[in-house]
């Protein structure tokens, strides 16, 4: 068996390789100091006209709290899910997300649009750090990576943004 | 040092120019070439095609022409390659093992067994260099596109010290012609489609020369050239090497 | 499925070439897939060693495999997974139709999976009454013009816009004519929303499955399996026994070669790793041989059960680009499937490993260092010792290998040869010999280079 702890490497500026990649890859980077400035942002960038719904409990006077008790199938009109990463990839841009971030594990799949927050400090180098942190220990029943806003090239390679999830997906880093 | 002339069968039959070229190229840098009269083929048609088993004769009479030699040269890598991977013998198994081990594509012999730096050559046309596929990816000639590793390429090495000689920059530059063997005729229309599509890479970048160290390739790309009455030529190699012009 | 399956590769190919405009277009699309994976793998730190330490770690799961295959159900079934193994395709449907009887489901949406293409599956629920929708685009797509998927990441790469339009007027009734890509899959994502919202089960196919934990990882770029699989009550895996890997670990190495591979990203927008069923439904999965385990005591083909299904093999053979994918008559088509294929059904597919110029492209490509070309060069072996070719070329060959093995009679045959060249051109130049339909005949020299060296070569005695 190969020895793969070689491939770990540590970029001198992982914020920076994270924005980098995560907007080349079609998502958005919003930085925010503190939850005063992140509700300021989320106001800016969403429309709370229509239903925004959070796992984060300081985030519950500008949006509805996701709960166990509804159907997965109720959250179909959610026009903005706004949930909590541990942990970033600089090399891919993706964040992981356990169920118990997600709240429902349909909720960043079924919203329009998805906002996850991210602690700068939460942001690994590579695929193989990721894995280190996860662990192998028995604490989700799902989880996943999700880099950036749903999409599809089926028709003629023209890259369409939105196909079965969100149409777009802002990644707010919280210095 | 003596050295064995391998001359493929069609290059014997077909191309006779690029032969003397390679015969003429290294007695001129003061190689004893030798061409034993007695040979045929490699075997690679039959082999390609399923028909390994079928190959021994082959097999037998190459080792029979050229096991004397301290080296084999011939001006086809597709050939060599074959040679170097397949060549076998129930009766001489070390002969066998030992002569693929001596057995030269013409471009590495002067590139890396006699380490050449400077040609008597000039040949002022522009040329595209077909790249193939047994050279590149079985011979190493040149490096592949597809790895991530530092780029070289023998034939350039050696076309660079050529007078007069401009080299075309294709858009791909190592896809395979379509030649391919029996593929050529079993898949005729996706072995022409294939022609075609490399012959426009080279022509619409302003070679007037196709150049190859596989002749095999360049009959094939020469059919298509050929049928559209096109302006632009193929060469082997050798002749551009052994030119002066 | 819409296939004409008394044809060749060579005869379908020849069909798709036809339109010589699409056959350059499918060329350039898929060509610079190639060059986007180009792209990330040069970006990547340590891109060949990566290659080399998935190849490494699929070895070691080829060699171990029921090892792994016993853990990972062991977990499962802790993990509250309920766990079946199919020996054919027949036990596989069968499987997944028990599943669904039970809780009396007559619809079911399903995402990618090349297995259950294999398999046939569709077709296997439909004849029982139910009914499965595919819900990738790219291979709803398929589904609706009734036609297998041509690549394995790319379903339907082989279709222009307008086609695709034409078929969403029928379909989904969205205006004809209107052939603009983001509006096509918007109405897609429309009809698709309430397919995900009605249907009571969902099958997936698995990327890669964790034996050291018993979790199984999907990759997707459209959400569609996670839509389905969240949204059901009943939520079905149904994967090869090759899609083992040791430790969770090695996910780092298969997720970064995956999608960089596959289409130039740096990873699919979704990695999902199931692991137990939501509180209060079922999650099932079942493991499928169908011939895998043959292929395992095949020393000279077992590597191919290394794949990871990327598709890079297929965007860099020039072969495919030029064909089209259904040109190869098999669920896995390209390099890999014309490797894949003769283990499944060698008569049939004798042709597939002949539908290659063995360029090699495809083995430095492939993320899991696979030697397609060497393989293909070892099936031909095979099948022609099996009988599998045709009559005429054996006696050709035959002939050939007489001439070419006998000094005498090569020269004979070639002075005949060249004579028929240059003075009866008709009897070669003619359009039964496939040669010469669009290529000219390489002009006769007058003499041999073996003539030339008899008169010429020996002048200074070096003979």
């Amino acid at each position: 068996m190969p020895d793969i702890t070689k491939f770990k490497v540590q970029y001198d500026d992982i914020l920076k390789q994270y924005v980098d990649t995560f907007t080349e890859i079609s998502g958005t980077v919003r930085i925010a100091d503190d939850v005063a400035g992140l509700k300021a942002l989320l106001k800016a960038d969403f429309d709370f006209t229509k239903r925004v719904v959070t796992t984060l409990p300081e985030l519950q006077d500008i949006a509805e709290l996701v709960s166990k008790e509804q159907t997965a199938h109720s959250y179909d009109n959610v026009e903005v899910a706004v949930i909590q990463s541990g942990l970033a990839v600089a090399e891919n841009g993706a964040v992981w997300l356990t169920e118990q971030d997600m709240g429902h594990r349909v909720i960043p799949y079924i919203c329009q649009h998805l906002a996850v927050l991210v602690k700068a400090e939460d942001i690994v180098s590579t695929l193989h750090n990721a894995y280190e942190k996860i662990g192998v220990e028995d604490s989700y029943g799902f989880a996943g990576f999700i880099g950036g806003p749903s999409k599809t090239a089926d028709i003629e390679q023209a890259l369409v943004l939105g196909a079965h999830g969100p149409l777009t997906m802002t990644v707010i880093i919280m210095k | 040092m003596t050295v064995g002339l391998f001359i493929p069968c069609y290059v014997n039959q077909f191309y006779p120019g690029a032969a003397i070229a390679t015969l003429e190229l290294l007695q001129k840098l003061g190689i004893k070439v030798v061409y034993p009269s007695r040979q045929t083929c490699c075997g690679q048609p039959m082999a390609n095609s399923g028909f390994e088993h079928l190959t021994q004769g082959c097999d037998d009479l190459f080792i029979e022409n050229f096991a004397e030699f301290e080296y084999v040269v011939s001006p086809s890598a597709s050939c060599v390659l074959h040679i170097k991977d397949h060549l076998h013998s129930q009766k001489d198994h070390l002969a066998a093992e030992s002569l693929r081990g001596k057995v030269y594509e013409l471009i590495e012999f002067l590139t890396d067994v006699l380490k050449i730096e400077k040609l008597d050559a000039s040949f002022p046309y522009k040329v595209g260099i077909h790249q193939s596929c047994h050279g590149l990816r079985g011979l190493h000639l040149a490096q592949m596109s597809e790895l991530v590793a530092p780029g070289f390429s023998k034939p350039k090495q050696l076309l660079d010290m050529v007078q007069g000689l401009e080299l075309v920059k294709l858009d791909r530059q190592d896809d395979c012609c379509g030649f391919g063997g029996v593929f050529c005729v079993a898949e005729e229309a996706v072995s022409v489609k294939m022609g075609k599509d490399r012959v426009s890479d080279h022509t619409k970048n302003g070679a007037e020369y196709i150049t190859s160290a596989d002749l095999s390739c360049l009959m094939h790309l020469e059919g298509i050239l050929h049928r559209s009455k096109s302006k632009v030529k193929i060469i082997h190699i050798a002749e551009i090497l052994n030119a002066n012009l | 499925m819409r296939i004409d399956t008394t044809k060749e590769h060579s005869e379908l190919a020849e069909d798709f070439i036809k339109d010589d405009e699409k056959a350059s277009w499918h060329d350039g699309a898929l060509w610079w897939i190639r060059q986007k994976r180009d792209i990330q793998a040069n970006k990547t730190p340590q891109w060949e060693e990566l290659r080399q330490a998935a190849s490494d770690i699929k070895s070691n799961v080829i060699s171990n495999l029921q090892q792994y295959l016993i853990q990972f159900e062991e977990n499962l079934t802790k993990n509250g997974v309920k766990v079946y193994w199919a020996d054919s395709a027949e036990e596989h449907n069968e499987i997944v139709y028990s599943i669904l009887k039970a809780k009396e489901i007559d619809k079911m949406v399903k995402s990618k999976s090349m297995l259950t293409e294999e398999l046939n599956l569709n077709e296997y629920l439909q004849e029982r009454g139910i009914e499965v929708i595919n819900s990738d685009l790219g291979e709803y797509i398929q589904q609706i013009d009734n036609e297998p998927p041509s690549h394995v990441v790319l379903p339907c790469i082989h279709k222009r816009k307008e086609e695709i339009a034409e078929l969403f007027h029928t379909h989904l009734g969205t205006e004809k004519g209107m052939s603009d890509p983001t509006l096509l899959t918007r109405a897609a994502r429309k009809h698709l929303r309430n397919v995900f919202h009605s249907r009571r089960a969902n099958l997936t196919g698995v990327n890669f499955a964790v034996a050291e934990t018993g979790e199984y990882v999907v990759c997707t770029n459209e959400g569609n399996a996670d839509m389905g699989a969240h949204l059901a009550e009943v939520q079905i895996a149904s994967m090869g026994l090759e899609k083992i890997i040791p430790e969770k670990k090695h996910l780092g190495i298969f997720l970064r070669l995956l999608a960089r591979s596959a289409t130039g990203q740096p990873i699919t927008i979704y990695s999902s790793h199931h692991k137990k069923p939501r509180p209060g439904h079922e999650m099932h999965l079942i493991l499928v041989d169908c011939g895998r385990s043959r292929l395992l005591g095949l020393k000279d083909f077992r590597d191919s059960l290394k794949c990871i299904k990327c598709g890079a093999c297929m965007n860099t053979c020039p072969v495919y680009r030029k064909s089209g994918g259904l040109s190869y008559h098999n669920t896995i088509t390209g390099p890999i499937g014309a490797i894949l294929a003769p283990n499944l059904d060698m008569k049939r597919q004798a042709d597939l490993p002949f539908a290659s110029t063995l360029c090699g492209s495809c083995s430095n490509v492939c993320p899991v260092k696979i030697d397609i070309h060497v393989q293909l060069y070892k099936w031909r072996q095979e099948i022609v010792k099996s009988g599998y070719v045709s009559n005429s070329k054996s006696v050709s060959m035959k002939a050939m290998t007489l001439t070419l093995s006998s000094p005498a009679l090569y020269k004979a045959t070639g002075k005949t040869g060249r004579w028929l060249l240059k003075h009866a051109p008709f009897a070669v130049n003619n359009k039964f010999n496939p040669w010469y339909k669009q290529r000219e005949m390489p002009y006769g020299p007058k003499e041999s280079f073996g003539e030339w060296y008899e008169k010429n070569g020996k002048k200074d005695g070096k003979e």
